[in-house]
């Protein structure tokens, strides 16, 4: 295999601690290394930034609903130019729900080399592997959705954990999940009667739990079973106001909880796009940020991590397994709606929406991203995402960059506004000065990230050894004074390596790689129940057989990496 | 000794049954029994070991008689005439697998085709209805499970889709639907007395042609508003029972087929439809799903989806993706005569386009690609025999809830013969050989 050096890049690397000095990068054999041989091809990166690749922890880039999201928005392929083929690329369109290819290169120009599907129906799990292999260049994975399973209900209402975690392990398998997401927990079964949970303490419905109850369950079965990831959690009652006290309760189920795994991740608890879940008020005419409160939690309680699901102020496409919400948002905004209920396990929904900057409830909600993440004290727990395609277009994190690192980008945002005071008077951003780092940037978008997913001792770093995905910004550090040259590099990677692979070459991509993804194989004691269990609901419940149910791994993988895991005993 | 597969998809209609069994000889070549299948189904398969099946690709002569080739040469031949053409149609897609399908969009890439599936003479209204109000749906075991509403509204599940009824919508026992058909009240929505219709509890006579009208009174009849006397030949009392009827249910299922996509008003019809589905979550929980014909039909239009962003009538030729039903779906195009070569594989338009349209394919350079021997075959200059997908080869294909099933090989197929895949896998290099491009 080829060998690489880049040289005389600004790195910046969080977990060898390397904070834009320069230095040199060997690859060889697809991971990175202390030198290579003099017939290395060299990448000359002066006046460069260095960073590991990036690990994008929650993003909708593949599925049943994201390919709804594609068919149902036509008009969303106008808000951008649909790009004809070119070398190795494929025509490539859509805006905030792109075709599979313009997903690949337009994570590979931001220099990302991994991405996180954040939910998976276990039932459409075949769909969603059919477009990640269909999607090139990037590394994925994908979290199927168990917050209203019955199975799951079943087992942790009777205090089976046991059982839970067999039945897990089984549906990991089988669909070639990554690990445990979880959505607005009781609330979407709730909602297959048009019916929702809005507190920790709410019923479900005829399954007689709590979304407490819920979290608390699949947090202990996380640990039990060791996995890599930790519980991946969107709780109840997002996105409305006053939410942060739901919130709080949320986050609280962690106290007490410690992570046991071998992956090196230390939270018992990711909570995602925070931004949604942290609003205080009582209605939309006092709605107001409570994110100061909520991240002043998770600064306390190290056994959390979260992503911020930042709002870019476009028109975008919502989509999430929390189906409630996307009918009352619908209800809000009078536009088309879509909704699936997915038999026995989940459901979900997707709404366009327009974030206006002249919508004062838009612009806060922009604000209360931000402040969240300069309010945070550990970029090492705090990510940066829009919840693609939420709260914006993935293509936006540069510009989400430039805003966290310069006051000055934030000031222009608010002073565009329409209701500018109204704005700044409901969130503490306007009073912040803190700028962030280059470096506090590779935790949020590599370091952190590949950490809490249990990757972080091959992803997210430049430390010999890992795999040798490598990103180089058209960007100097030393004499940058702009902060559009942010956005600017950090949509243009000017080189991309993934696993030792050259894939943007001068700014051009020049391979579509060798696309991996992940899955957890867990082994557990085997039960007999739960080898009932799916027998009888398959027979009863199901309208597939339980042998129809298992994806095949090689007929929906390029390029699998299982991880595998002993949890008998 | 014969031995038993079990879990087989059914490659025929939208209902896409997993559960068939299938008796295959000892030597894995020939099907002997069917079970759980419906007829149509069953014959499907048994279909495959029809002793007079054409096994080679072949050419048409001057004079109508064929000739054969191999499959080489019509790959040739196929590749040649697209890459040939400025707009080449590729139209079909509709029973073939996912795999195959993504096969032959990277063709249609390289070539400038446009790519069609059979929705354009089905469902094309539904999905354009889907771009302009969205859809409120679930999968077919959120039906059987909960649904205690179901309306069938211009459709005839009884022959179109034979096993709907007793595996998702009207006699199967879900977890809250514990007494099968008891436990739900069915309406059936039709201007026929359909066999349908006769194990519904209430069949609504429409008059042909008004279905906006009866759904719009619908909508009117939720909110108790005032209604005519009679509204698309139905009286108003009954409007507004059945209207009660929805709102006392806890789940409402409404089925819709090509009664309502392909009378006047088309896509309007969806819309509105859609739009009463969306008022009845105001009093209870209510889906609608379209009775998609073909057994992936849903598939071409998925993997078109996340491939260009569009779920058909792709017009590629321009090099990019360009989408605008009435204009880039096939019989726009046959019948402007803007098309200079016509590619078919999984389906027939020789028996479902109109005549004008048929016309123009016997005129083009063309290949059918199709296991039998169809009136498409019959117009065009190249029929390239394959491997049946579901039978004799396996893939990926979507339920018409979109729920993607793994379809099985059975037995082989015969000696010699590729499957969709294979072929277009030869068309492909063809393909990149001729524009000089990197595989
Ligand atoms: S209902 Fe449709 S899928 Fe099921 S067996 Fe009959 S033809 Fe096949």
């Amino acid at each position: 295999m080829t060998e690489i050096l880049i040289k005389n890049g600004f790195v910046f690397d969080p977990v060898s601690g390397i904070k834009g000095d320069k230095k040199d990068i060997a690859v060889k054999d697809g991971v990175i290394v202390e030198s290579v041989s003099a017939a290395a091809k060299v990448i000359d990166a002066s006046g460069m930034t260095v960073m590991a690749g990036g690990v994008d922890i929650h993003s909708h880039v593949a599925g049943a609903k994201v390919n709804v999201g594609r068919n149902f928005r036509p008009e969303d392929k106008l808000q951008a130019v649909y790009e004809p083929a070119r070398g190795v690329r494929h025509m490539a369109g859509g805006n905030s729900v792109p075709t599979v290819f313009k997903t690949a290169y337009k994570y590979a120009d931001m220099g990302y080399t991994t991405v996180i599907e954040a939910a998976m129906p276990p039932l459409y799990a075949r769909h969603t592997h059919e477009e990640m292999r269909d999607t090139p260049i990037i590394d994925q994975a994908a979290l199927p959705l168990f917050g209203n399973n019955w199975f799951i209900l079943e087992y942790l209402k009777n205090g089976e954990i046991d059982n839970a975690s067999a039945y897990i392990a089984w549906l990991l398998r089988s669909t070639k999940g990554y690990g445990i997401k979880c959505v607005n927990p009781g609330g979407t079964e709730a909602w297959a009667w048009g019916l929702n949970c809005m507190t920790v303490n709410d019923q479900v419905p005829y399954f007689e739990i709590t979304p407490k109850e819920i979290i608390a369950g699949l947090m202990t079965v996380n640990e039990s079973l060791h996995l890599p990831h930790s519980l991946h959690l969107h709780s109840n009652n997002l996105g409305n106001p006053g939410n942060y006290q739901t919130t709080l309760d949320s986050l609280k189920i962690a106290e007490g909880f410690k992570a046991n795994n071998n992956f090196g991740r230390d939270q018992v608890m990711h909570h995602t796009h925070i931004q949604f879940h942290s609003y205080g008020g009582t209605g939309w005419g006092d709605f107001e940020s409570k994110g100061a409160e909520v991240m002043d939690y998770i600064n306390k309680n190290p056994n959390i991590t979260c992503d911020i699901g930042f709002v870019t102020l476009d028109e975008t496409t919502t989509m999430t397994g929390d189906g409630p919400f996307e009918y009352h948002l619908s209800a809000l905004n009078h536009l088309k709606w879509a909704n699936t209920d997915v038999e026995v396990e989940c459901g979900s929904g997707i709404v366009p929406y327009i974030y206006s900057k002249d919508v004062y409830v838009c612009g806060v909600q922009w604000s209360i991203g931000l402040e969240m993440a300069l309010l945070a004290k550990d970029h090492m727990r705090c990510y940066l995402t829009t919840d693609h395609p939420n709260a914006g277009p993935f293509t936006r994190y540069p510009r989400v960059m430039k805003w966290l690192m310069s006051e000055k980008a934030r000031d222009e945002v608010f002073a565009s506004m329409k209701a500018e005071d109204k704005v700044r008077d409901r969130s503490t951003l306007g009073s912040i000065d803190r700028e962030l780092t280059l470096y506090e940037i590779a935790m949020m978008t590599r370091a952190g990230t590949a950490k809490a997913l249990g990757m972080g001792k091959k992803l997210g770093g430049l430390v010999p050894g890992m795999q040798a995905d490598i990103a180089v910004y058209p960007y100097n550090p030393e004499t940058a004074s702009d902060p559009e040259q942010i956005e600017y590099a950090f949509s243009n990677a000017k080189y991309l390596i993934k696993s030792g692979e050259i894939i943007i070459n001068d700014s051009e991509i020049v391979s579509n790689g060798n696309k991996q993804t992940y899955w957890v194989d867990v082994k557990t004691n085997p039960s007999k129940q739960v080898e009932h269990d799916l027998r009888e609901m398959f027979l009863k419940y199901y309208t597939v057989t339980e042998r129809n149910y298992e994806v095949e791994e090689h007929a929906f993988m390029k390029n699998p990496n299982v991880i595998s895991i002993d949890a008998t005993q | 000794m014969t031995q038993l597969v079990t879990d087989i998809i059914c490659p025929f209609c939208g209902t896409l049954c997993d559960d068939i069994e299938v008796e295959v000889s000892d030597d894995g070549k020939k099907i002997i029994k069917v079970t759980n299948a419906c007829a149509i189904g069953a014959e499907k398969f048994l279909h495959a070991q029809s002793p007079d099946r054409i096994v080679r690709p072949r050419m048409k002569q001057e004079d109508g008689s064929w000739k054969e080739v191999t499959y080489d040469e019509a790959a040739k031949y196929t590749a040649k005439i697209l890459c040939d053409a400025k707009k080449p149609l590729m139209y079909g897609w509709s029973s073939t697998s996912c795999e195959a399908q993504a096969t032959g969009h990277m063709i249609a890439e390289l070539v400038g085709g446009v790519v069609d599936n059979t929705a354009t003479v089905c469902h094309g209204p539904s999905l354009i209805a889907v771009h302009d109000v969205g859809i409120p749906s679930c999968t077919l075991g959120e039906v059987k499970n909960r649904a205690d509403r179901v309306i069938f509204w211009g459709c005839n599940p009884a022959h179109a889709h034979p096993r709907h009824m007793s595996r998702y919508s009207i006699f199967s026992r879900g977890y809250f639907t514990t007494k099968g058909s008891k436990s739900r009240k069915i309406i059936v929505v039709d201007p026929r007395p359909t066999d349908t219709a006769s194990v519904a509890d209430y069949h609504i006579q429409i008059q042909q042609g008004r279905d906006y009208e009866l759904i719009d009174a619908l909508r009117v009849a939720l909110q108790e508003g005032p209604l005519p006397e009679t509204v698309a030949g139905v009286p108003k009392e009954k409007i507004y029972d059945i209207a009660r009827l929805l709102k006392s249910g806890r789940f409402v299922t409404i089925f819709f087929g090509m009664g309502v996509t392909h009378s006047l008003g088309k896509n309007h019809n969806i819309d509105i439809a859609i739009a009463l589905t969306a008022d009845l979550n105001k009093y209870t929980k209510a889906a609608i799903i379209p009775m998609r014909g073909h057994y992936n039909v849903t598939g071409s239009g998925q993997v078109l989806g996340w491939q260009f962003g569009f779920p058909f009538c792709v017009d590629l030729s321009r090099g990019f993706a360009r989408y605008n039903p009435g204009e880039s779906s096939a019989n726009d195009l046959l019948m402007r005569g803007e098309v200079d070569a016509n590619f078919v594989i999984g389906s027939d338009p020789g028996s479902h386009f109109p005549f004008k349209s048929v016309k123009v394919i016997n005129e083009l350079p063309s290949v059918c690609i199709d296991p039998h021997m169809t009136p498409t075959v019959a117009v065009s200059k190249c029929h390239v025999p394959v491997a049946l997908v579901g039978i004799e080869v396996g893939g990926s294909c979507y339920r018409m809830d979109n729920v993607p099933i793994e379809s099985r090989k059975v037995v082989d197929p015969p000696a010699g013969m590729l499957t969709d895949g294979e072929f277009l896998e030869l068309v492909l290099t063809e393909v990149q050989r001729i524009k000089g491009v990197a595989a």
